[in-house]
């Protein structure tokens, strides 16, 4: 149990996807003007996050990895080059079958989510996740918890970056540096903040 | 009509990828620390963008609308698999330091972005140029940040030593911020703002005009 609350917390605040590793960043700034529509955005990154990183990982488990193909009579078959178009593959699927089951089932909060659902599927932090949990050779548990985590962090950030960025615009900002120079700046504040996290050992 | 030589040139300053558009930041950032990891994800940026924006062009009368993101995610991703492959052969070490950044140029969003925006609408050979001028203009900021961070948080250029440091019986203390991830931001934001004040056009509007202060004025 520590184990896996040890990854949650790694990946929340020491490796954060978006301060630490810089994934997702076009949304990131892109999409962080309103508190409200960041938050909804994050929550979508959480529920992609959380399927997409284990199922990737029961693929390249079952299918990718060399051996892994010797259930079906392949023993020395290495599939792993085609991991990049599986993954991408496995989420642009998800994405499109969450967004129909969401329709259906949860109305709420598919129309909450809204445009963000099929923009999720550029986004690197969903694939940059999965393509971690095979560099990191996680089991199937550790991914789920990394999955979770993953997301929960990139939500963390693209809301505390949106609160900044809606107090920043009553400031009298230089005019070169408005608007997207300052967002940068500001982004690498918050990123110097998350790194006192990089202290503590789990 | 716009002829090749704006499609070539424009997305180096004038319409940049990074610093206008807001595409394919995520990379930029990561692989900067050192000019030769910059320099092969450039190279491998040019390749992915002129080749798909190419490919994309020429099947755009034949494919359904509704599933060009898949086609083009597929063209994406077989591209960026034969430079992943061709790295690990060629160059492990920069491959290995790399690590999954080879691996998201796939979601890098210039190369997506392209591919919509401009190879759906556009000739083969223009959208090759446009691919080639915006994968150009994102290698001019990641050589530049590369530029300031690896002599200063280094003291070395593409391995070599450019700056003396102390720790080799130098003169410069390297910089260890500039070797960390927040410096990326910082310095990206000092370009921008830099381009803006040479390009006036590029400047954003405020949100809110601040009202002269007449408050204190009695007391004055």
């Amino acid at each position: 149990m520590e184990h896996y609350l040890g990854i949650f917390i790694r990946a929340v605040f020491i490796e954060n996807m978006a301060l630490t590793f810089f994934l997702g960043m076009c949304t990131f700034i892109a999409i962080s003007k309103k508190i409200s529509t960041a938050f909804g955005l994050g929550v979508a990154v959480i529920v992609v996050l959380a399927i997409t990183v284990p199922v990737n990982n029961l693929i390249f488990n079952l299918f990718l990895r060399e051996g892994a193909l010797a259930w079906a009579g392949f023993p020395d078959v290495d599939l792993s080059f085609l991991g990049l178009l599986s993954y991408i593959g496995v989420i642009a699927a998800m994405v499109q079958i969450l967004e129909m089951v969401l329709d259906r089932y949860v109305p709420v909060l598919y129309n909450a989510l809204g445009v963000f659902l099929p923009l999720i599927t550029v986004n690197c932090a969903i694939l940059g996740a999965s393509l971690m949990m095979v560099d990191q050779d996680q089991t199937f548990s550790e991914s789920v918890v990394f999955g979770l985590g993953a997301g929960v962090g990139w939500a963390l950030a693209i809301t505390a970056l949106a609160g900044v960025r809606e107090k920043l615009k009553y400031s009298d900002v230089p005019e070169g540096l408005r608007g997207l120079g300052i967002t940068f700046i500001s982004v690498g504040l918050i990123s110097m903040c998350f790194m006192s996290f990089g202290g503590i050992d789990i | 009509m716009a002829t090749q030589k704006e499609v070539l040139i424009d997305p180096i300053f004038n319409n940049n990828p990074i610093a206008l558009q807001v595409l394919g930041i995520c990379s930029a950032l990561a692989v900067t620390i050192n000019m030769s990891t910059t320099l092969v994800m450039c190279l491998a940026v040019i390749f992915v963008c002129t080749m798909s924006n190419l490919a994309v062009s020429l099947v755009r009368n034949r494919v359904p609308t509704n599933i060009r993101i898949i086609v083009q995610m597929t063209i994406i991703s077989s591209l960026v698999i034969v430079v992943d492959q061709v790295l690990q052969a060629v160059a492990y070490d920069i491959s290995k330091s790399l690590s999954v950044f080879v691996g998201l140029i796939i979601t890098n969003c210039i190369v997506m972005g392209r591919a919509e925006a401009f190879a759906m609408q556009n000739g083969p050979w223009l959208s090759a140029l446009d691919g080639f001028g915006n994968a150009l203009g994102y290698s001019v900021i990641l050589i530049g940040v590369a530029l300031v961070r690896e002599p200063l948080g280094s003291g070395t250029l593409m391995g070599f030593d450019i700056i003396p440091t102390v720790a080799n019986g130098g003169w410069y203390v390297p910089n260890g911020l500039l070797l960390l991830a927040p410096s990326a931001f910082f310095i990206i934001g000092l370009f921008i703002w830099a381009i803006r004040s040479w390009k006036t056009d590029q400047v954003e509007e405020p949100e809110f005009e601040i009202a002269p202060n007449g408050q204190y004025k009695e007391a004055i």
